[in-house]
């Protein structure tokens, strides 16, 4: 018997569209390097370029403030250890600011990243979160100060879907004199944005979370802002990321934009239904359960819900032996004994974070899907609630 | 290839997390001769064993667990495991014994899920509560951690139980670790361990 295969991972994430895959079939023999003089070279260039104009302008930014990189990690990697590169090559952020604030919810390429920064003496804050997972606004202006060299804010949580108000943001940081950076890699391609208007000096993304391929991603830098390179070795990129641009990556990352651009509106209200029959039907089915993140201001294809009294990773493992795909904030899936730090800093609590299941779709998932998962979740856990120790609801 | 190797565990974790052996489902009619519960929700599992026994030899294990798949794969082989069981033989089984049944356990899971037998030892020494014979509870002998200045396991199990949650506090508690310093990662492990089994 085959069992009914359901992807709703898209936040790990998205499958190649299928014109992805063929514009990038299509571009595969395209070997010449982009930066040679020949006319092979400059025939691959001039097309990259174009994908550059393209993006800048999905973004409203100009083509010579777009840099391409290897994903979201390494543009996020750049903006932030810049203030180190800054201190290092003896030039300085404005006003000799040496500071960073981000917030207790970041991406773990964000997260660690401060970490180890502060561990090489760069002061780092952590702004709070509420419950919903909105930055404290009021905790920021407490940390925000004259030192502080860079604001970084994710746009939308990767975990719970929670967006954050960006433009506000980055004006409390401008405002201060800091410069501000999102980390938009979940929030591109489901969110119509313009860097005027989010007023923000950097942005991140990453191609293979809106159905590109993986290991290509863009790094928004205002023109006149400080940049150092994380990478160097060449005058690819005006000598802000060094390497042979990855052609293929970029065309398919181009495409992946194009395609967003012309299928985000309608997809979007497709997955608003998706979501709220999925939630809707998950508090009809299931008993004693929190959805976390923010009610209105989240993602519409990310939902997050706690199932009191069920650990995340059986409950995972159950529903992929369903043929369903999930992620969890369960420690036991990261291989530590901490669970997710997003929950525990919206405040939930260790055991409905480590009983919290991460539901993404996208543009494949269907009403059938959505069916088939309440069809089998609600035995699930059912199940696994009954060999539960601290579950003493529906099965005494 | 078979396929089942794509899937995170051995074949043996798998059929004991697709088909758990002994859950307790009717706790409240099932009068058992002891019971053990160890683990901390905060930290992602907890486990409940319970047992009968007869003439000394246990002839009834079941179990409840909030975990992960190992924990309850674990958990369901140690019921199995023990059934017909002398209690003495019963009260030393390691977690090693379980993975050896199990097949293998990724190794950072070991420590956090296999606590089948740390509730199987908790509901033995309540067995032998309940029958009066508390001289059979034997104190784990102490293991020297920090040669230097002579620091056990038992003595960081001790400290986390008196409230250290950081490597600082235990070495300020106890002096562990003060002069050489090669005791580190192991105590650490010890702490989490133990913060994992007795935390808050």
């Amino acid at each position: 018997m085959s069992i009914r295969k359901v992807y709703m991972d898209y936040n790990a994430t998205t499958p190649l569209h299928p014109e992805v895959g063929k514009t990038m079939r299509e571009a595969f023999e395209l070997y010449a390097n982009p930066s040679s003089m020949h006319e092979f070279g400059r025939t691959v260039r001039n097309r990259l370029e174009y994908i550059r104009q393209d993006i800048a302008a999905f973004l409203g930014a100009r083509p010579q403030e777009v840099i391409f990189t290897a994903g979201g990690s390494e543009s996020n990697n750049t903006v932030l250890k810049m203030l180190a590169c800054a201190q290092y090559d003896g030039g300085e952020f404005p006003g000799g600011r040496t500071e960073i604030i981000t917030s207790a919810i970041e991406h773990p390429s964000i997260m660690q990243t401060v970490e180890y920064l502060a561990s090489m003496g760069n002061a780092v804050h952590f702004c709070k979160v509420d419950r919903y997972g909105k930055v404290d606004v009021d905790h920021l202006l407490e940390l925000i100060s004259e030192k502080t060299a860079l604001v970084s804010i994710m746009y939308a949580n990767n975990e719970i879907g929670t967006i954050q108000d960006i433009p506000a943001l980055s004006k409390i940081a401008h405002g201060h004199g800091a410069l501000f950076h999102t980390d938009a890699v979940q929030a591109v391609g489901k969110i119509p944005m313009d860097v005027q208007k989010l007023d923000v000096d950097y942005l991140s993304f990453s191609a293979h979370k809106l159905y590109g391929p993986k290991g290509v991603g863009v790094l928004f830098a205002r023109k006149g802002r400080p940049f150092y390179p994380l990478i160097h070795g060449g005058h690819q990129e005006s000598g802000r990321r060094a390497g042979t641009m990855n052609s293929l990556g970029i065309i398919g990352m181009g495409r992946a934009v194009e395609l967003a651009k012309q299928e985000m509106p309608l997809l979007e209200e497709r997955l608003i239904g998706l979501k709220n029959r999925l939630k809707a039907g998950i508090m009809e089915l299931i008993p004693d359960i929190t959805i976390n993140g923010h009610p209105t201001e989240s993602l519409s294809n990310t939902l997050n819900v706690s199932f009191h009294g069920a650990e995340g990773e059986a409950v995972l493992l159950y529903m992929d032996l369903q043929g369903v795909a999930l992620s969890t904030g369960s420690a036991c899936s990261s291989g530590s004994l901490e669970p997710s730090h997003v929950l525990l800093a919206t405040g939930v609590g260790p055991e409905l974070a480590h009983g919290s299941i991460r539901f993404s779709m996208g543009r494949d998932t269907s009403e059938e899907d959505v069916d088939y998962v309440l069809e089998v979740l609600p035995v699930v856990i059912k199940n696994v609630r009954k060999m539960s120790t601290v579950y003493a609801g529906e099965c005494r | 290839m078979s396929g089942t190797n794509l899937w995170v565990y051995t074949d043996i974790v798998k059929e004991h997390f697709i088909n758990p052996k002994n859950i307790l489902e009717d706790e409240e009619n099932y009068s058992e001769d002891g019971k053990g519960i160890v683990g901390n929700i905060k930290c992602g599992d907890q486990m409940m064993v319970a047992i009968k026994v007869k003439d000394d030899t246990i002839t009834d294990c079941k179990w409840k667990t909030y975990g992960c798949a190992s924990a309850i794969a674990s958990t369901s082989i140690l019921s199995e495991m023990v059934k017909g069981m002398p209690v003495e033989k019963a009260y030393t089984i390691t977690p090693e014994d379980i993975v050896k049944e199990l097949g293998e356990l990724p190794a950072h899971k070991i420590h956090c899920s296999v606590l089948g037998d740390r509730a199987l030892r908790k509901a033995i020494e309540d067995y032998y509560a309940r029958t009066g014979r508390t001289d059979k509870v034997v104190r784990e002998k102490a293991k020297i951690i920090c040669q230097c200045m002579n620091i056990t396991d038992k003595d960081i199990e001790d400290a986390v139980r008196k409230g250290d949650r950081t490597y600082e506090e235990l070495q300020y508690r106890t002096k562990l670790g003060t002069v050489c310093g090669q005791c580190r990662e192991k105590a650490e492990r010890l702490l989490h361990e133990y913060i994992h089994l007795f935390g808050e």
